[in-house]
């Protein structure tokens, strides 16, 4: 039985943001499934009482001296925006357009 | 004059020391090299050559006024295309960032201009360090100068390349997989992942944060050891860097090179043995064995039974992490913005610049990433994995109690023939099994040549423990002291 379907592949483009092609879905889901049945192999280990690691350097809550050391200019900062307005990146609209109207 | 790009960092940094060479010739050399192979070995996404010989008169005025310089004072570096340079172009082998100038320096690049280094330009990498070929680059693959039918490894397979084609005497990579070690393994050069946090990530393009670390790649240990040591250490504006010293790694690696191993104890993974390497890789390793226990290391075998499991998880883990990390390619503040033509919302700009700005590997990382953090999957997937890397990293802390170092081919397989594996994305993954393990577990790896199989070069993998990668430099050390480097087929 596969592990994923082309649907759910379909709906994680969605949720990726990836405008994918119907050819592309095709593609994906079958790469996706040869994948998806190696990696669960990680349930094959009992490790119901092991804690989880996130994470290799045992740090928490690192902080540093609240100095004012150089940064970005606006214009550093907006040099690489596809598209800049009145030193901000300008988007594409974000609201309807009935509601901003 | 003999020709510079035959020689090691440390035989040109003694030239530039002495004034038998000036700096501005040593950087000419090297981008008459590049001019006259990189056609065919397309290692550089990006030549830097007026940044390379203003940097480079930099250094001989220095010299000149009396100036103190550095170990490694005029010696040409390639730098990864995955870290930033500021106003040079920084793509991560991706069509998203084309075009893209930073505007600041990464931590390494900054170390590496501190240095006196003289940073030749950007070398060619999977997209977003995602692979283990350069195949899965925007711009074309690189190729092995071994057999350029071949690939040079990957992601960083574009800084091996250089180093192999004497285009650059030391490079920078970046290994989250195994991206710095397998690259060097099969472009018969060195490659060193350093501790996690050793070196710091601060302009390092992310993939997966619990597990990229920037490290050397040279063609000796030594060189590899010095350019450790000159970008290491504490970094405040990575709040992962270790707040400690680098362990003295040029100092073992001058140990090493004595060629005496007597007291040092050395551990083969029972796991590694039955799978996955093919027989020339087997038999160079085996040759490499009794080459060790000449030179007076103890070997013994160790069990490390979740080492099995290294690479499942970390299919499931940096996945996980990149389709987050990557969810910054919004086309809104750098990179590609497409589809914008006054009406289309943002999603839906969004959705059509990651369309067209990613490649197929790095799409199907995100997609998996996403799944494997789903609610409903995330306890069976995420979650596992994260305890199966706690059960990897005992295997790692019981194994060091016994050993110094855990060795092993660093890959499975030599330089295979370009578009062998790109149609099987799982076969790809494969290339990493051998490496995978000291990513999730945080500790130093380096892969240093061993032989030859079938006329390509074999690496063997030296594992250390976390903060102690001064023991792979000393045993890598020793091996070349035996072996010798890898002379390539004449260009």
């Amino acid at each position: 039985m596969a592990a994923i379907s082309r649907e759910e592949v379909a709906h994680l483009a969605r949720l990726s943001r990836l405008a994918v092609t119907e050819e592309e879905l095709d593609t994906f889901a079958g790469q996706l499934d040869v994948i998806l049945q190696a990696v669960a192999q990680v349930g094959e280990v009992a490790a119901a009482d092991i804690p989880p690691t996130s994470h290799s350097v045992p740090l928490t809550n690192v902080f540093r001296e609240d100095v004012v050391t150089p940064c970005l200019t606006p214009e550093e900062a907006l040099s690489g925006a596809p598209d800049a307005e009145e030193q901000r990146f300008r988007v594409p609209r974000i609201l309807d357009e009935d509601v901003a109207s | 004059m003999t020709d510079v790009t035959a020689m090691t960092a440390t035989q040109i940094a003694g030239l530039v020391a002495t004034g038998a060479a000036s700096a501005v010739e040593v950087t000419q050399a090297h981008l008459d090299r590049i001019a006259a192979v990189d056609g065919r070995v397309n290692a550089f996404l990006h030549v830097d050559t007026e940044g390379a010989l203003a940097a480079a008169r930099d250094v001989d005025a220095r010299r000149a006024a009396g100036a103190e310089l550095g170990p490694l004072a005029g010696v040409p570096v390639a730098v990864k295309d995955v870290l930033t340079t500021k106003g040079v172009p920084t793509t991560v082998g991706s069509k998203i960032l084309e075009g893209w100038r930073p505007p600041y320096d990464s931590t390494i690049v900054q170390r590496l201009r501190a240095a006196g280094t003289v940073m030749l330009g950007k070398t060619n990498m999977d997209e977003f360090a995602m692979g283990s070929s350069t195949e899965y680059s925007a711009y074309g693959p690189s190729r092995n100068p071994w057999d350029t039918d071949r690939i040079p490894g990957g992601s960083g397979g574009g800084s091996a390349a250089a180093l192999a084609a004497y285009e650059a005497p030391l490079a920078i990579g970046s290994d989250t997989g195994g991206s710095i070690r397998q690259p060097g393994a099969v472009t018969g050069t060195v490659g060193a992942k350093p501790t996690y946090g050793g070196t710091s990530r601060y302009g390092l393009v992310a993939f997966s944060s619990s597990l990229d670390t920037p490290g050397p790649c040279a063609r000796t240990v030594l060189d590899a050891a010095l350019l450790h040591a000159a970008i290491g250490g504490h970094d405040p504006r990575d709040s992962t860097s270790i707040p400690a010293p680098v362990p003295d790694v040029v100092a073992a690696a001058k140990l090493g090179a004595t060629g005496d191993l007597s007291g040092v104890r050395l551990g083969i993974v029972t796991e590694f043995g039955g799978e996955g390497a093919e027989p020339g890789v087997t038999a160079a390793f085996n040759e490499a064995v009794d080459t060790l226990t000449k030179l007076g290391a103890e070997i013994v075998e160790i069990s490390c039974p979740h080492f099995r499991y290294a690479l499942p998880a970390y299919y499931l883990i940096a996945p996980s992490e990149c389709s987050s990390n990557l969810a910054r390619f919004d086309g809104v503040r750098f990179g590609l913005r497409t589809g914008d033509d006054g009406n289309r919302s943002l999603e839906e700009v969004m959705s059509l610049t990651r369309e067209a700005g990613f490649g197929p590997e790095v799409k199907r990382r995100i997609m998996l990433g996403t799944y494997a953090l789903s609610s409903g999957y995330y306890d069976a997937y995420y979650g596992q994995a994260q305890k199966v890397r706690t059960l990897i990293t005992r295997d790692f802390t019981a194994a060091f109690e016994r050993v110094d170092a855990l060795i092993s081919p660093t890959t499975p397989f030599v330089a295979f023939p370009l578009g062998a594996r790109t149609s099987d994305p799982y076969q790809m993954y494969l290339a990493d099994l051998f490496t995978i393990p000291s990513n999730l577990y945080g500790g130093p790896g380096i892969s240093v040549p061993c032989g030859l199989s079938e006329g390509l070069p074999v690496g063997l993998q030296v594992m250390a423990p976390t903060m102690a990668d001064d023991r792979m430099y000393r045993v890598a050390a020793a091996l070349e002291s035996a072996v010798g480097t890898l002379t390539p087929p004449t260009m």
